[in-house]
């Protein structure tokens, strides 16, 4: 039919039937009463904003953007993008200076890293996380991520004619948590690959996806961010026919559904190669691809899935990988949300609800009680470390662990 | 991906069949649009006359419990509906007058629950009722915020509040011999309707709210749990956008989220549900299947779908996919010989009776029997 092509409508918000589904999922609803609901913030406050910006309301700065009233919604509405688009649209006030710090994850980072112990060192002090409370308004019970004295980038850059031996060859998008802070996970992937006889190559000059930037209202900074990274994807994609691999599910969300969805930047060409590493991995084992499984290997693992994860339905492929490793017990957690959500939990305002959002989760890892929690989110892995003291690893550094 | 069976639809219907294969030990994975019908369920499973041994013990092992007494259901609106096999929160009065004086408990703000009307229905079957507003402290923060007084909103408070309802409701009450409740308790815990009967000396009733219902969002988390924990693979938020068949044989179906990577199957069982999950879809000129294409049972004649007038019976309702006895579906009128339909996208449910949840649980036992019995 013609005429449902013209009246379909931005993130389909006209598809709401009202049914309240989504808000029975919203973890943030569960916890803060000031926030309206993805219903509400979503398609409700749509209809209003459409005939006057003055129905904009701030409280939508409380949305994680989880993206689970999308999952739920079962009219395929866009809840999620909806209240992110309102908040690029409508919310012009200028970002606090505590959010352009926790947004600027490549900045910090290049100048953490060469006075990492130093930072790490001053970052676990009790006084200075009173300070930063104070002044920044970042929660002073927060416990910082770890910065690294090397790069992952100079690390592999130094390995690239190693890499470039391999037949075959993927990139791999290694995301600011990968450089700056745990470049270990970054060698994790590449000796899995490895073992599969493909090398890795970096992207040319990657920044960080963005994520934080949108959800920290710097939409226009992310948007620039956005073009340079589908550049450097489209020379790896296009020009060269590489898949790119990813190790961090939000990265891998922001790269393939925020960049068009929110900000408005085509990724037509370069979307279906970009793949979670988990995903990439799976389907070459599925073709008859092995791994050579140490044959001591023993863990009980708890496996997580992160939201975005859920969102993207790829949670299967980290699961499976994960069962399929001689030795793992694997206990599959309840869908739920962390509570962290990037910077989110990082503000004061919102420490008590992430904590208490999350409280169901760890309740679970707890009664479980894993060797290891299993999660492919780097800010997740802090939450859970920090709020159940269980460790937590990316699937790809267990596999990592698992070979010989 | 390959699994024995690739359920699609991820209700009532698709829960049940997934939970009974993954019990066989057959791999089985569920696609599910969105959330179910069973955040609209009533608690009674209608066309089932009496429980199958095989359904009380799906629901129990998921920690259902399910009570088999024939009897009359208080509808919302003040009717009785007649009802036997109910979930544990379900009263069913063995005659509608039931209590010699009732008092009719609402929430402050609370507009989804018509005690006005329950009032006016049982005083028509000569019950007296007392209404009144239970006033909770805690209900303040609530009533003042932005968000919108729904059943799960309050369910989430009367998870931590129940007790307290219930020293409250031993204050209000004097001599009645009933009292009825919103259902908006045991969203998390299944046990707290009972516990609220036995703290209080007087039949309790819960009476049902606009959705989304309590007890069917529990029943949902709790058959998706049981299924997960049988090692099943349920993939949420996703859609099978196209399925790959030849010569009336179904190999493997497309997904949006999987996109290039397909999922091949023994087995399909078709369970996406009625127009409203879009298992069945319609234009102004006809009634379609969107996966595979299916037959569709429908009356040609557009102005013959439904009835001008709402309460009447609506026949777009009765409108299904095409099977054979084997509820293997048709397509051009051939059965797709690895095709299940099951559930709702069957047709001929009547939501207002209920219909749908006997329908859905009868369909799936059936079909997962002939895929138990065709050994792969």
């Amino acid at each position: 039919m013609k005429l449902q092509e013209y009246t379909e409508s931005k993130h389909n918000f006209e598809e709401c039937m009202k049914c309240t589904v989504c808000t029975v999922y919203c973890p943030v609803l569960q916890v803060n009463p000031l926030y309206p609901g993805p219903k509400q913030a979503g398609p409700d406050g749509e209809r209003l904003r459409l005939k006057d910006p003055y129905f904009f309301n701030y409280a939508l700065k409380y949305c994680m953007n989880c993206k689970r009233c999308e999952v739920a919604c079962p009219s395929g509405v866009h809840v999620a993008d909806l209240i992110q688009s309102a908040r690029i649209r409508y919310d012009h006030s200028a970002p606090k200076l505590r959010d352009r710090i926790l947004a600027s994850t490549d900045l910090m980072g290049s100048l953490a890293r060469p006075v990492a112990p130093i930072v790490n060192g001053v970052t676990g002090l009790g006084i200075t996380r009173s300070v930063l409370d104070a002044t920044l308004q970042i929660d002073h019970r927060r416990v910082f991520p770890k910065y690294s004295g090397r790069s992952f980038e100079r690390w592999l850059s130094r390995r690239s004619k190693e890499q470039a031996a391999f037949a075959e060859q993927v990139a791999y998008f290694h995301g600011c948590y990968v450089n700056y802070n745990h470049p270990q996970l970054g060698k994790d992937l590449v000796k899995v690959l490895n073992a599969l006889g493909v090398g890795v190559q970096l992207l040319e000059k990657e920044k960080c996806c963005g994520i934080a930037l949108i959800t920290n209202g710097m939409s226009e900074q992310a948007t620039k961010q956005a073009r340079h990274n589908v550049g450097a994807l489209r020379k790896a994609v296009v020009d060269r026919g590489l898949k790119v691999v990813t190790t961090s599910s939000t990265c891998t969300l922001t790269l393939r559904e925020e960049y068009p969805n929110l900000l408005d930047v085509d990724v037509s060409e370069v979307r279906d190669a970009i793949l979670t590493a988990t995903r990439y991995i799976y389907e070459r084992l599925e073709k008859g691809a092995t791994l050579p499984f140490r044959p001591d290997f023993h863990k009980r693992i708890a496996y997580h899935v992160p939201c975005h994860m859920e969102k993207m339905g790829w949670g299967v492929f980290s699961e499976r990988l994960l069962r399929m490793i001689p030795g793992v017990e694997f206990t599959l957690l309840d869908s739920n949300c962390c509570g962290i959500a990037g910077t989110y939990g990082f503000k004061k305002e919102n420490y008590e609800a992430a904590q208490a959002i999350g409280a169901p989760l760890f309740e679970q890892i707890r009664t479980v009680a894993p060797d290891v929690v299993a999660c492919d989110c780097e800010t997740c892995k802090w939450q859970i470390e920090m709020s159940t003291g269980f460790p937590v690893q990316n699937p790809i550094s267990i596999l990592a662990e698992a070979i010989e | 991906m390959r699994f024995d069976t690739v359920i699609i639809g991820g209700g009532l219907a698709g829960l049940v069949a997934g939970i009974s294969l993954q019990k066989e030990g057959r791999s089985t994975a569920i696609v599910s649009t969105g959330q179910n019908a069973l955040h609209f369920f009533s608690g009674s499973f209608e066309s089932l006359e009496q429980a199958p041994e095989r359904m009380k013990d799906l629901f129990g092992e998921a920690g259902i419990r399910l009570h088999y007494s024939p009897g009359w259901r208080l509808m919302p609106m003040g009717s009785f509906r007649e009802a036997a096999l109910s979930l544990e929160d379900v009263s069913l009065l063995p005659e509608k007058h039931f209590a010699d004086k009732t008092l009719i408990v609402g929430l402050p703000g609370y507009l989804d629950f018509f005690s006005g009307f329950l009032a006016d229905g049982l005083e028509r079957e000569g019950i007296p009722c007392s209404l009144r507003t239970l006033q909770l402290q805690e209900m303040q923060a609530l009533q003042q915020g932005p968000g919108e007084m729904r059943s799960v909103a309050i369910a989430r408070l009367m998870d931590r509040l129940w007790e307290k309802v219930v020293q409250e409701l031993r204050v209000l009450l004097k001599d009645e011999d009933a009292v009825i409740l919103p259902q908006v308790f045991g969203l998390r815990d299944a046990s707290i309707p009972d516990r609220i009967r036995q703290g209080i000396p007087a039949r309790v009733i819960f009476a049902g709210t606009m959705p989304p219902s309590i007890p069917g969002i529990r029943t949902q988390m709790q058959l998706k749990r049981r299924f997960e924990v049988l090692g099943g693979t349920y993939l949420a938020g996703d859609e099978v956008v196209d399925a790959h068949q030849h010569e009336g044989v179904v190999h493997s179906v497309v997904t949006r989220n999987l996109d290039s990577h397909y999922l091949e199957a023994a087995h399909f069982i078709l369970a996406s549900g009625g127009f409203y999950s879009k298992g069945l879809k319609s234009n102004p000129f006809e009634v379609t299947e969107p996966v595979f294409g299916l037959d569709v049972d429908y009356t040609q004649e557009r102005s013959g779908w439904y009835a001008p007038q709402f309460s009447d019976d609506q026949p777009y309702l009765q409108f299904g996919v095409r099977t054979d006895e084997g509820l293997h579906a048709l397509r051009e009128g051939a059965p797709l010989q690895n095709l299940y339909a099951i559930g709702s996208i069957l047709g001929g449910t009547r939501p207002e009776f209920g219909s749908g949840a006997g329908l859905a649980v009868r369909s799936a036992f059936a079909a997962v029997d002939q895929i138990l019995e065709n050994r792969v």
